[in-house]
């Protein structure tokens, strides 16, 4: 098996999975089974100032969106930061690092923007023997709404004023953790890399409302009658997490700023997608929140086992190898072309190919040959766009046959994937740039 | 479901209380247990909602199957029931009743590989049990046209047309020889089919709509003749089914034991206690379709110790699919191919087991003997058209009326459907579709 070992903006741990800042890494109980599990490392739930703890809601702070077998899609929640005392938080944390040299423990922080109450905590978590710091400018509710969290991280200023105040303040390394809520990552991302941080964390959580119920007429999950948007996570935000990764990953500003990657990620597959869109290492919570600490048992094998066959030795080696795939669309080959083909042995002719083309693309698809009920592609009409193959319910058996040195009938052209031609330098541009 | 069986030293010929009420009671229970609402919308979301489906193409009457299914994934039931009922208004008896495993299930693209079929006729009945439940209001009629229809026979056919006609603002006069309404839903299913007097119930609520009225106990020929609902009426339908049972044509076939299965199984049905119906210790059923499975499984359930199928042909070519081959032989009866009865051998006048001659490929075999003291045919009825014949009136192949496209009789004015038609598959759910045919037909007709 491979060595997992990863070492992330100079924190080490066995292995690339951390728990993220959340109801799994709130208090020693169960980080310790966390730890016990196997898990990495763990980020602690974001502590807040001293002072009168933080209240949650007693009413419903989760609420799921269900698959068909109710399987866990997406997921949000309420919570706030730790609502306990910082001093257990900071005695816990002291404690639990002693017991468990070899994993990596990460603090999360969020305290009002300014320089002194930072300082002050700053200082309590370095004594606690703490490996690093993840600034929380993400959390959007509840705590944004009172100039913390995503109300930071919305605004680059102040995500480089709070990230140097830290790493003036401290020596441990700054992971800034940012927000999707906003336009473009790139710029919070620069400017925590200008503030002086050693890493970003993304993605935190989303803005969603999850559901009406329709029998009171009220939002899901409902705090008597009331209820408020959530932040959202889980297996649905992974493509918008990856984006986001990937446009960091792939951002010269940030070269050579370590990702730490979270949201959606629930197995090794995932987590293998991540690096290799960039991220150092990955945070899971979802995944853990639905199922216990013991799925990472396959993530570590899982990964272990892909990085042996794909034959690369060590964590960092898989890190942004997918990032050279990664372009704009102007850049794409538009000669390349595929057609869609169906496996007459595998089909099993329920139609869902013909109708969503007839439908609501480009009548490609026959649904009957000679009378029988038998699906048949039309090249004449049929642009390769990949619909039929999302929805056919049998593995393979509508699959893209890529055409090589013919003529592609719907434009009776001869295609020559090999001559690239971007639409940079196409024709149809008026803006078309004739330099290669 | 647990069977209940009788130890074998019950007495012998035919004797009523091999098992006591209770007993019986817990012997004919549901044969599938009906959907949960959270089981009914998990086996909803399996349906891939195919375009121009092979299981609305299946069935006689053309339901919207993935239509129906998606409502109930989305958890409108009653909607659902709304989209089936549209099509066929028996839709909760032949939920209960069809062979779906040859018609809508036995063709649903899921079978492919080493998947199942989505469980179509559970999921139909759960949608049409939940709108009964809910007392929902389907239909509404047309205004009224003045026109009035005769039809004769209550039972699937006559039923579903009179219903259509009623939509379409027609009045309708439904004469039934029995004194109970819905033919053979009533008085020919299997008993475990039709729990808590289904029958009844779907009748009710056929006939709620109203401009339906149902006259019982006339008989066809001796109470009121064709000519006369010509006369009385502006249309006839019939629906009136078959006759008696064939006979065997073998020696001992009028000897004291051996009956007909369509008797036996409507002395069943109308029984005010399971246990009260006289049922053999040993009992051969002969026959190979549905009639014969449900003769069979239910004098197995009845307490009978030793059921026997036997048909005189291989297990593919009888009429019962595989699947119900399968169902009665879990209940304990045992199925003899390949044997052709040639008599029933006598003791004391009394039926005492038939001889076969094997048949097919090894009909040089040796005869030999099933023992039985009762003797159940079950091999197709004839037909009772002499009721509604009156001189020669109608073309008549193999003793069935010859209908159009459109159900309508070589006689004008008179439509036809359910088992009395030539080319009919004797299902509950073609009846019904025979009826709406012959009501819309009837319906351009009378508009002209």
């Amino acid at each position: 098996m491979n060595d997992l070992k990863s070492n992330f903006a100079g924190i080490e741990s066995p292995n690339p999975f951390w728990l993220a800042s959340a109801p799994p890494t709130d208090k020693a109980y169960n980080v310790n089974r966390a730890f016990e599990a196997g898990w990495g490392g763990v980020v602690w739930k974001t502590l807040g100032e001293a002072g009168p703890p933080i209240v949650n809601v007693s009413g419903p702070r989760y609420e799921a969106l269900h698959g068909k077998d109710r399987s866990v899609i997406g997921f949000n929640n309420i919570e706030l930061i730790t609502d306990r005392p910082l001093e257990l938080n900071l005695q816990e944390i002291a404690q639990v690092k002693k017991d468990w040299p070899d994993r990596a423990l990460v603090v999360s922080l969020m305290v009002p923007c300014q320089e002194a109450a930072w300082k002050s905590i700053l200082s309590q978590v370095e004594d606690t023997g703490a490996d690093g710091l993840e600034l929380n400018f993400g959390c959007p509710h509840g705590m944004s709404e009172r100039g913390m969290g995503a109300a930071v991280g919305q605004v680059p200023d102040y995500v480089e004023m709070v990230t140097a105040w830290c790493k003036e303040y401290s020596r441990l390394p700054v992971i800034v953790k940012l927000t999707p809520n906003v336009t473009n990552i790139r710029q919070p991302a620069q400017a925590a890399k200008k503030g002086g941080a050693d890493a970003v964390s993304l993605i935190n959580t989303i803005n969603s409302v999850m559901s009406v119920d329709l029998d009171s007429l009220s939002i899901n999950p409902t705090i008597d009658a009331m209820g408020t948007h959530g932040g959202y996570c889980g297996p649905a935000v992974k493509p918008i997490a990856l984006h986001m990764v990937s446009d960091l990953g792939r951002d010269p500003e940030c070269e050579d700023l370590p990702i730490s990657a979270i949201g959606g990620i629930s197995n090794w597959r995932d987590a293998a997608e991540f690096l290799l869109l960039g991220a150092g290492n990955v945070q899971v919570c979802t995944a853990a929140m639905t199922h216990g600490f013991k799925i990472v048992d396959d993530m570590i094998d899982g990964l272990s086992r892909f990085m042996q066959e794909k034959g690369f030795a060590s964590v960092s080696d898989l890190v942004g190898q997918a990032i050279p795939s990664l372009t704009d669309w102007q850049h794409l080959n538009l000669n390349y072309t595929v057609k869609a083909q169906i496996d007459q042995d595998l089909c099993i002719k329920c139609g869902r190919c013909h109708i969503v083309c007839e439908d609501t693309s480009h009548q490609a698809i026959y649904a009957r040959h000679n009378g029988e009920r038998r699906y048949e592609v039309n090249e004449e009409e049929c642009v390769g766009c990949n619909l039929c193959v999302t929805v056919c319910p049998v593995e393979n058996c509508l699959t893209l046959r890529k055409l090589e040195n013919e003529v592609d009938v719907r434009t009776g052209q001869m295609v020559s994937p090999a001559e690239k031609l971007q639409w940079t330098r196409h024709p149809n541009n008026p803006m078309a740039n004739a330099d290669p | 479901m647990e069977l209940i069986t009788t130890a074998h030293n019950g007495p012998s010929g035919i004797a009523a209380e091999r098992l006591n009420e209770a007993e019986c009671q817990s012997n004919f229970c549901e044969m599938h247990m009906p959907l949960e609402e959270n089981a009914a919308r998990v086996e909803a979301e399996r349906c891939y909602f195919c375009f121009d489906a092979p299981c609305t193409e299946a069935c006689p009457t053309g339901i919207d199957i993935p239509g129906f299914i998606r409502m109930i994934a989305n958890g409108n039931a009653v909607g659902a029931a709304g989209l089936i009922l549209e099509e066929n208004i028996m839709g909760g008896t032949c939920a209960r009743a069809c062979p779906v495993e040859t018609l809508c299930e036995g063709v649903c693209v899921r079978n492919h590989g080493d998947d199942r079929p989505v469980t179509i006729g559970l999921l139909q009945r759960f949608a049409v049990d939940e709108a009964l439940q809910e007392g929902t209001e389907f239909f509404s009629r047309s205004e009224q046209t003045g026109k009035s229809i005769g039809v004769v026979g209550a039972g699937p056919a006559g039923l579903s047309c009179a219903h259509r006609l009623s939509v379409l603002g027609h009045n309708v006069v439904v004469y039934e020889a029995r004194s109970k309404s819905g033919g053979l839903n009533e008085y020919g299913l299997a008993a475990y089919k039709m729990l808590n007097g289904f029958a009844q119930r779907e009748t009710e609520f056929i006939t709620s709509l109203g401009g339906i009225e149902i006259v019982h106990d006339v008989i066809l020929g001796r109470d009121v003749t064709v000519q006369e609902l010509q006369k009385r009426h502006d249309a006839v339908f019939l629906g009136i089914g078959l006759g008696g049972g064939n006979m065997l044509g073998i020696p001992g076939e009028e000897a004291e034991g051996v009956a007909d299965a369509v008797a036996f199984i409507d002395g069943l049905r109308q029984a005010d206690q399971l246990s009260a119906v006289p049922v053999g210790r040993r009992v051969v059923v002969i026959g190979g379709g549905m009639t014969a499975i449900d003769a069979a499984v239910q004098a197995k359930l009845l307490g009978a110790e030793e059921v026997t199928i036997a048909y005189r042909r291989g297990a593919d070519a009888m009429k019962a699919s595989i699947v119900e081959q399968e169902f009665a032989k879990i209940r304990g009866v045992s199925i003899r191919y390949w044997a052709q009865p040639g008599a029933v051998i006598l003791e004391d006048g009394r039926a005492a087991g038939v001889e076969f001659q094997p048949s097919g490929d090894t009909e040089a075999g040796e005869k030999f003997v099933i023992p039985a003291d009762m003797v159940l045919k079950a091999i197709g009825q004839g037909s009772h058209l002499e009721r509604a014949e009156s001189a020669g009136l109608f073309e008549v192949a193999s003793g069935r009326l010859v209908v159009d496209e459109e159900r309508r009789t070589s006689c004008s004015g008179i439509w036809a459907g359910g088992d009395c038609i030539a080319g009919g598959d004797d299902l509950t759910v073609s009846a019904v579709q025979d009826g709406k045919v012959a009501a819309n037909s009837i319906h351009r007709a009378l508009s002209l």
